[in-house]
């Protein structure tokens, strides 16, 4: 469950209570101001010490050579980064990592809307259906990345015995490249799907009943009303939760570490996984920063995109 | 007459749908719970005679510290949650409520930290708690999520819904700062809190990749590092007793899940939707 960011659009129109509003601007050196950046001060300093200040030092890190022994690193300039763009692997995780993302986003978030549509309804064991819906959410993914794994076994496995009903012969589904990536990515929709299910169902349940007595009235058929009603109003919800997808999908990675180790051949290295192998397998530290550099980058602009560009379009409540 | 037959099927085949979906989302569970109490020889063969057995759990159980483990990931996360309390109640009520010099610049900077969070930095992370001399340590698992952007955007917009006509009855009774913040906020926030603490705990139970990066012994690993580290160098691949590890390390949090469900559902949406 990422912490998320979820709401922001909705800080710059909050109204400043009128009592606030007729004092005079806070000084410096107020009791009040001096009172507030205690009781904010050791929150905000482990925020900025493992989130701001390691940003700026992968920064600087990315512009000088990995040290060896104990000599200082020279200054290499945007060295590590050209690195980057002559390393096949890199390509490769970038790849992998659209593809896995193309993917899985869409993939998960129709199903949560599916999901949230159905337990939406009176069906019979409405509750036991949620609670299957959402339960791979609740468990750690290295745990079900086991299960999965066990799944996929050539021979043995679950999806060998169905296939094989069928004729199919044995086939070794993450050994091989072909079908490694797809097979992380059923695994992350399979783990998503619910937990974004919850909150297109908070939204369906906020959502005006008398809308739908309307569109009754008006003989509108369901499909009509779930095009031009419920699909427009579930748009800020959907954007909350496709934000979060993206993230997911270029942060998750425990999947990776336990079933493929970004095998075979690459096909499974995602991004995320090429800088914990390169930083913590070959040590080659000067290199796992230029690429959470670029990491960084994609998140940064999926936040400029949800902010800045679709923040406008979307009609927030 | 007509409509009413359709629609009827129609709801009929939502319903079918719908329960399939959900077969198909409990598919691997209840593969695994099946493996994990039969006999190996059944691990892959389904015959509903096939004898139960505990045995896979006590193996499992046996094969590596998971008592040690369960006792290092509770730790974990109760410190976390502790920490996290504390710290964001002070911040969030400072950001809610109190005008001072700074306000917007500094919460600005707090609520960057929900786009780049602690967990794609590890390397720099890493660094850092070498320089501390903290690797290794339960503590190093849990310091970089103890300032958390997330807890304290979520409790400031709560204390903000709370009437201000509170805050002003408790200081004419002379109540200061935290006295008010205690006895006023705190409470009214309740819900939020329990929210926050289950994302919190839920997350951090589950969390994989920082702790197995900063752990490397038996005495601070938490269950999900135990669990991989078991899966992959202990058992070969023996998966009668390596899916009976993998049930009982989800055990505690599944069990609270399936006793506390709508408290959780709710949780999660109250927690997502400000």
């Amino acid at each position: 469950m990422a912490p998320s960011a979820a709401g922001l659009s909705d800080l710059a129109e909050r109204p400043v209570p009128a009592g606030e509003a007729s004092r005079s601007r806070p000084g410096v050196f107020d009791r009040e101001t001096l009172q507030a950046w205690l009781l904010i001060l050791p929150g905000l300093m482990l925020v900025v010490a493992f989130t701001h200040w390691p940003a700026v030092r992968t920064l600087l890190d990315s512009l000088y050579a990995t040290p060896r022994g104990s000599r200082p690193a020279p200054f290499v300039g945007l060295a590590n980064y050209q690195g980057l763009l002559d390393d096949p692997v890199f390509w490769q995780a970038l790849r992998n990592n659209a593809i896995y993302a193309a993917a899985t986003i869409p993939a998960s978030v129709v199903l949560a809307l599916v999901m949230a549509l159905a337990v939406n309804q009176a069906l019979p064991g409405r509750a036991m259906l949620r609670m299957a819906y959402f339960l791979p959410t609740m468990l750690p993914l290295i745990a079900v990345a086991n299960i999965w794994l066990f799944f996929y076994t050539p021979d043995y496995g679950l999806f060998d015995q169905i296939v094989g009903l069928f004729g199919a012969g044995r086939h070794n589904w993450l050994g091989d490249a072909a079908t490694a990536l797809p097979a992380m990515i059923i695994v992350a929709v399979w783990k998503e799907a619910g937990f974004f299910m919850i909150f297109s169902l908070a939204a369906l349940q906020t959502m005006p009943t008398d809308l739908r007595e309307a569109a009754a009235l008006e003989g509108a058929s369901r499909i009509h009303f779930f095009r031009r009603v419920t699909l427009p109003l579930l748009m800020p919800t959907t954007l909350f939760v496709l934000v979060n997808a993206v993230i997911n999908a270029f942060r998750v990675i425990d999947h990776v570490v336990v079933m493929t180790r970004g095998g075979p051949d690459n096909a499974t290295t995602l991004l995320m996984y090429y800088i914990y192998e390169t930083g913590f397998r070959f040590w080659d530290t000067s290199t796992a920063a230029a690429l959470t550099m670029i990491l960084l980058a994609l998140l940064g602009a999926t936040a400029w995109l949800q902010f800045g560009v679709f923040g406008r379009r979307i009609h927030y409540r | 007459m007509m409509v009413a037959a359709r629609s009827r099927l129609g709801f009929g085949l939502e319903t079918l749908g719908a329960w399939m979906l959900g077969v198909l989302w409990l598919l691997p569970l209840l593969y695994a719970a099946w493996t994990s109490i039969h006999p190996a020889a059944f691990a892959t063969h389904f015959d509903l005679t096939a004898p139960l057995t505990l045995q896979n759990f006590e193996a499992a159980w046996q094969a590596a510290p998971f008592a040690r483990y369960l006792l290092n990931t509770v730790l974990l996360v109760s410190l976390i949650l502790v920490v996290q309390f504390v710290l964001c109640t002070l911040a969030a009520f400072a950001f809610a409520r109190l005008r001072f010099a700074g306000r917007d610049l500094l919460f600005a900077i707090v609520l960057l930290q929900l786009m780049v969070t602690p967990d794609v930095l590890l390397v720099e992370n890493y660094r850092t708690l070498v320089q501390l001399h903290l690797v290794d340590t339960i503590l190093a698992i849990a310091l970089p999520y103890l300032g958390s952007a997330f807890g304290i955007f979520l409790l400031r917009q709560t204390f903000l819904t709370i009437p201000q006509p509170l805050d002003d009855a408790a200081r004419l009774e002379g109540c200061g700062l935290l006295a008010r913040l205690w006895r006023v906020y705190v409470p009214l926030a309740r819900p939020t809190y329990i929210a926050y603490g289950l994302v919190s705990v839920s997350y951090h139970w589950n969390n994989f990749l920082w702790p197995l990066i900063i752990t490397n012994s038996v005495g601070t690993r938490p269950l999900t590092v135990g669990l991989a580290v078991f899966a992959t160098t202990d058992q070969g691949i023996d998966w009668s007793i390596i899916t009976a590890a993998t049930l009982m390390t989800s055990a505690p949090l599944l069990v609270a899940f399936l006793l506390f469900q709508r408290q959780f559902v709710a949780s999660f949406m109250r927690a997502g939707i400000r």
